[in-house]
């Protein structure tokens, strides 16, 4: 047996070693080195790791937020460019994603957000995938204002101790659309949400309106700022709209272990996520070295919200973004590999 | 309940006795709902035990798509054969390098079109490379090709059947009406759950809205070879087959060109829903520039569409010959047909071996980079900022005083009184037949556990089609008189139809906020174009001596538009009211993404979120039985059941840029 496990270590070495000088040579920032194409620097050890590295194909699931898409750019951007993989990128929604893992559509989700009754049925009952470790990102849920309302009205952040106080402010945060109650905002339903349990626990007079999508909500607030008119919206950290946005949390009594259980009646508010990657059996046992670094990836929220801003407000490509943060962070991606 | 309704249907004449129809059974409706109001109400819930039997079967099939003998030897290979298709596909564009599409493309518009349109085709294309979307537009290309040669290998087949055989008309018909009303919203679920996600799943999802119209057309193309060609070939001993063969099919072939190029816009407005589905192309990119709100950026994909629209347009309008292009043709003699065909060889030649020598790439040099995005992304943010308080101020009123109360009657009404009073709206306009759809498809609407929602999503249709029709008929009205009017509003229709919703959704929600009146503002866009063309039409038809006749008898302006113009063209209207409600109700749908809730909504929880996948689905046919009913009653109204049923479904959200195939 010829050993692939060591030959595509040196192969991939090779490759982390033109990135590394790529990145040295091009000086990290310049506008040479971001504005080239992505695989320039690594071409020539990029071809010859992929002739004779075991990865193959990579099938990730791109979910649609752009933390997610940058998680997804980054790490693509080095299962191609170190291990010669072919990644296929698949921009699909978080439930359509964990679909794919029986099937063999999906190998990777690189950032999961909870979801136990996805993880109850693939991983516990059907053994079909599997979790690979936090990415790292702390995510928070929760009830956000804008800050200007939060200001005027600070008694509005007592909520931790006093949850109804938000009551007082119902008639505020009434819309054409919440009937005489106050409008509670919601996103895309396919986020996770506690809110109706919230309501119905705590006694508010609130409404959820579902705004159908992740970018639907981010218009409505931005728009809300933008008029000073007050709005009480579901919202979450990180996300890469967030710096765009002036909001201020609303929290309620901390969460506890099994606060949440009746979905129907919730006193507490959202538990503290800590996203991780979950990856298809059938990929982990698979001896990808893909797996490897999916499973050894991770990073901080900063780290994630500079990749998404560069993708967002300088209008990168993935590509492009993820070689200008890859470029400046050799340490961070370097300990990522088999 | 049934004021508002049927005031919106009422026809501009009405015969003594249906008016009193419809007055007696406003008051009779009115007298229950005032003792019953409150009562008999189905509130939604969002656990219903419908929605958990659904569940059942779609955890049944996740369970079972590896080893079921249906999954393995019927959806597998379908799935394989489409992908297979549109691989091969894709390998073929993939050696054709731009210059060569360029110049394939420019040489078909000549050939089959004329020089202007070769014109156009290029420019079209140049445009689309310049915006840095040539890649995107191939994998379009590639997708909606697949789609077409599979609808008209399906479709043209069927339709000579349908063409030939009355009962297989009657039979397909009913299921092609289906096809069409329902929203292709609503079957992305359940076609992942069959054949998962990825171009296969797109392809099969345009392919249901694709179909019919090739199907209706090449079967109305049949119809029009006069039966007595058809016995006089008969009586000369031709076969069955030599009939279809030598006399039905050459005297249809212009008609069976323009389902072709009805199929192809059909396929092509869908691709941003078919994008939903990870299906690669234009549609790809909207929705990802939606998602990071870069207005600029979906614009120009949406432009890029609209362009492809318009090529694709022109040149297979050629295969069915409008009479101005005839006219083109004519003029041509031999030679000059000659001379044009050589022409459009030494370009496809010139092509092919141009992007060898200038080893052009398959994708657009992307030096040449042209950006719209910026300035689009300002104007659109000054305009979010600036007219939002006009636009919110228009949105609460029409909330307050016409959605809120409409919508507390519909869902304050108990259920068998609005059956009732719809069902007897459609035995005033629709007679007997109708009347047994409608009430039916209500009835299975009650059975899903969608009430209420559906009782929302039919207020904003109504409140919807009032708007559009009232538009509608304002710009109709002044095209069909006023030359300069209707030049200015014919590309604006072109594109408005054409222009994916998606694109205006964002600035949209900006201006309305994410409200059911966005979603009924997306859906009046939408559907105003193909109402303004029939009444424009319809008014236009309206015979000079009828005019001539009236002005010399001293008739104003006003009294001319309201007393002659637009009662002759009743039944334009009636068909733009058929139109205009299936336009309104496919986008209403979609408003289930920038907050117009109802059922729209239930189908996006239920396509993105797994515990909700039965509440989707019931959702998804409550929408179609939705549609049923109100295609029914407007049909009804239309009084052109036969002819009219083919005919009418052409223009159906199609981008056709010839005024329309009625």
């Amino acid at each position: 047996m010829i050993d692939h496990g060591r030959l595509s270590r040196l192969a991939a070495l090779g490759a982390a070693a033109a990135i590394a000088l790529s990145a040295c040579s091009s000086g990290g920032s310049s506008p040479a080195a971001t504005g080239a194409a992505p695989t320039t620097g690594t071409s020539p050890a990029a071809s010859t790791a992929a002739s004779t590295a075991p990865c193959g194909t990579v099938n990730i699931a791109v979910n649609p937020w752009v933390g997610y898409e940058a998680n997804a750019a980054v790490v693509s951007y080095v299962l191609k460019n170190t291990l010669g993989c072919n990644v296929v990128l698949k921009n699909i929604d978080e439930q359509t994603s964990w679909q794919g893992f029986p099937t063999g559509e999906v190998d990777a989700i690189l950032e999961n957000w909870g979801h136990e009754d996805l993880v109850a049925k693939y991983i516990t009952t059907d053994k079909v995938a599997q979790d690979a470790g936090k990415t790292g990102n702390e995510g928070v849920i929760g009830w956000f204002i804008p800050k200007f309302f939060a200001d005027a009205n600070p008694d509005i952040l007592t909520a931790k101790t006093n949850p109804t106080v938000l009551n007082k402010y119902a008639a505020q945060f009434k819309t054409s659309e919440s009937g005489d109650k106050g409008q509670l905002l919601d996103g895309d339903p396919s986020f996770v949400t506690n809110d109706q349990g919230m309501i119905n626990g705590f006694g508010l007079n609130y409404k959820v309106v579902y705004s159908g999508s992740e970018a639907a909500s981010n218009k409505a607030i931005q728009s809300a700022i933008d008029q000073k008119k007050p709005i009480l919206a579901y919202y979450y950290t990180p996300n890469w709209f967030s710096s765009k946005v002036d909001l201020v949390h609303i929290e309620f009594p901390a969460w506890t272990q099994g606060c949440d259980k009746d979905p129907n009646n919730i006193k507490c508010d959202y538990p503290p996520y800590h996203l991780n990657k979950v990856v298809s059996t059938k990929f982990a046992t698979s001896g990808s070295p893909a797996f490897t670094v999916i499973s050894k990836f991770s990073w901080t929220n900063e780290d994630q919200d500079l990749v998404a801003a560069y993708i967002t407000d300088q209008g990168m490509s993935d590509a492009n973004a993820a070689k200008k943060w890859l470029d400046a962070n050799p340490g961070k991606w370097k300990a990522w590999l088999p | 309940m049934a004021a508002p309704s049927v005031g919106m249907l009422r026809r501009p004449e009405l015969r003594l006795s249906t008016g009193a129809q419809l007055g007696l059974l406003v008051v009779v409706v009115a007298v229950l709902f005032v003792p019953f109001r409150g009562t008999w109400n189905l509130a939604h819930h969002d656990d219903a035990s419908l929605f958990k039997a659904l569940n059942g079967i779609r955890d049944w099939v996740d369970a079972n798509r590896t080893i079921n003998p249906v999954f393995l030897y019927i959806f597998g290979p379908i799935r394989s054969g489409i992908d297979a298709l549109s691989e091969a596909l894709t390998f073929v564009f993939d050696h054709l390098s731009w210059v060569a599409v360029m110049s394939i493309a420019t040489a078909l518009g000549l050939a089959l079109v004329s020089w202007r349109t070769a014109l156009l085709v290029a420019g079209s294309l140049a445009f689309i490379g310049l915006f840095g979307l040539w890649t995107e537009m191939i994998q379009t290309l590639v997708l909606i090709s697949t789609a077409v040669a599979l609808s008209l290998a399906i479709g043209i087949p069927l339709g000579i059947a349908a063409g030939r055989n009355d009962r297989f008309l009657r039979l397909a018909s009913p299921i092609l009406d289906f096809m069409q009303i329902m929203p292709a919203f609503a079957y992305l679920a359940p076609l992942t759950l069959i054949f998962l996600i990825g171009p296969p799943s797109a392809v099969i999802a345009t392919l249901i809205y694709a179909i019919p119209p090739a199907v209706r057309i090449t079967a109305l193309g049949i119809r029009g070879v006069p039966s007595e060609t058809v016995e006089a070939a008969t009586s000369l001993g031709s076969s069955d087959a030599q009939i279809l063969r030598k006399v039905q099919l050459p005297m249809a072939r212009r008609t069976i060109g323009l389902a072709v190029n009805q199929t192809i816009m059909m396929a092509l407005s869908i691709i941003v829903i078919a994008a939903l589905i990870n299906a690669p192309g234009l549609g790809e990119s909207i929705l990802v520039a939606i998602e990071k709100l870069k207005v600029g950026a979906a614009v120009e994909a949406g432009i890029a569409i609209v362009l492809l629209a318009t090529v694709l347009d022109r040149v297979t309008a050629g295969l069915s010959g409008s009479p101005a292009d005839e006219h083109r043709l004519r003029r041509f003699d031999p030679a000059a047909r000659r001379r044009v065909l050589l022409v459009a060889g030494a370009l496809v030649v010139g092509g092919l071996l141009g992007g060898l020598i200038l080893h052009a790439g398959t994708d657009f040099p992307s030096a040449w980079h042209v950006s719209i995005a910026k300035p689009v992304d300002q104007a659109t943010r000054w305009i979010e900022i600036n007219l939002n308080p006009v636009t919110d101020a228009a949105k609460n009123i029409v909330s307050k005083y016409l959605l809120d109360p409409l919508q507390t009657v519909l869902e304050t009404s108990p259920f068998w009184l609005t059956i009732a009073g719809i069902g007897g709206l459609a035995y005033i306009v629709s007679g007997r037949r109708a009347t047994v759809a409608v009430v039916i498809s209500l009835a299975v609407i009650v059975l899903l556990q969608v009430w209420e929602h559906a009782m929302q999503t039919l207020t904003m249709v109504l409140v919807g089609v009032a708007l559009t029709m009232l538009i509608g008929i304002v710009l109709g009205v002044a095209a069909a008189r006023n030359r300069i009017v209707s030049a200015i509003l014919r590309p604006i229709n072109d594109a408005a139809q054409t222009l994916p919703a998606f694109v205006y959704l964002v600035p949209a929600v900006a201006l309305f906020g994410p409200t059911r009146f966005t979603a009924i503002v997306a859906a009046v866009i939408y559907a105003v174009p193909a109402v303004v063309r029939l009444v424009e039409d319809g008014v236009r038809a309206v015979s000079a001596t009828v005019i001539e006749a009236s002005t010399s008898a001293g008739t104003s302006r006003l009294q001319m538009i309201l007393k002659v113009q637009l009662p002759m063209a009743r039944r334009s209207l009636l068909v733009a009211a058929n139109q205009g409600v299936v336009l309104v109700l496919a986008v209403v749908v979609i408003g289930g993404l920038v907050g117009g809730g109802a059922l729209g909504f239930d189908v996006v929880a239920g396509f993105s979120q797994r515990n909700f996948f039965g509440r989707g689905m019931a959702a998804a046919i409550g929408i179609v039985l939705l549609g049923v009913v109100l295609d029914r009653i407007t049909q009804g109204a239309g009084g052109r059941r036969s002819v009219g049923s083919v005919a009418r479904r052409i223009v159906f959200g199609a981008a056709s840029n010839r005024p329309t195939a009625m």
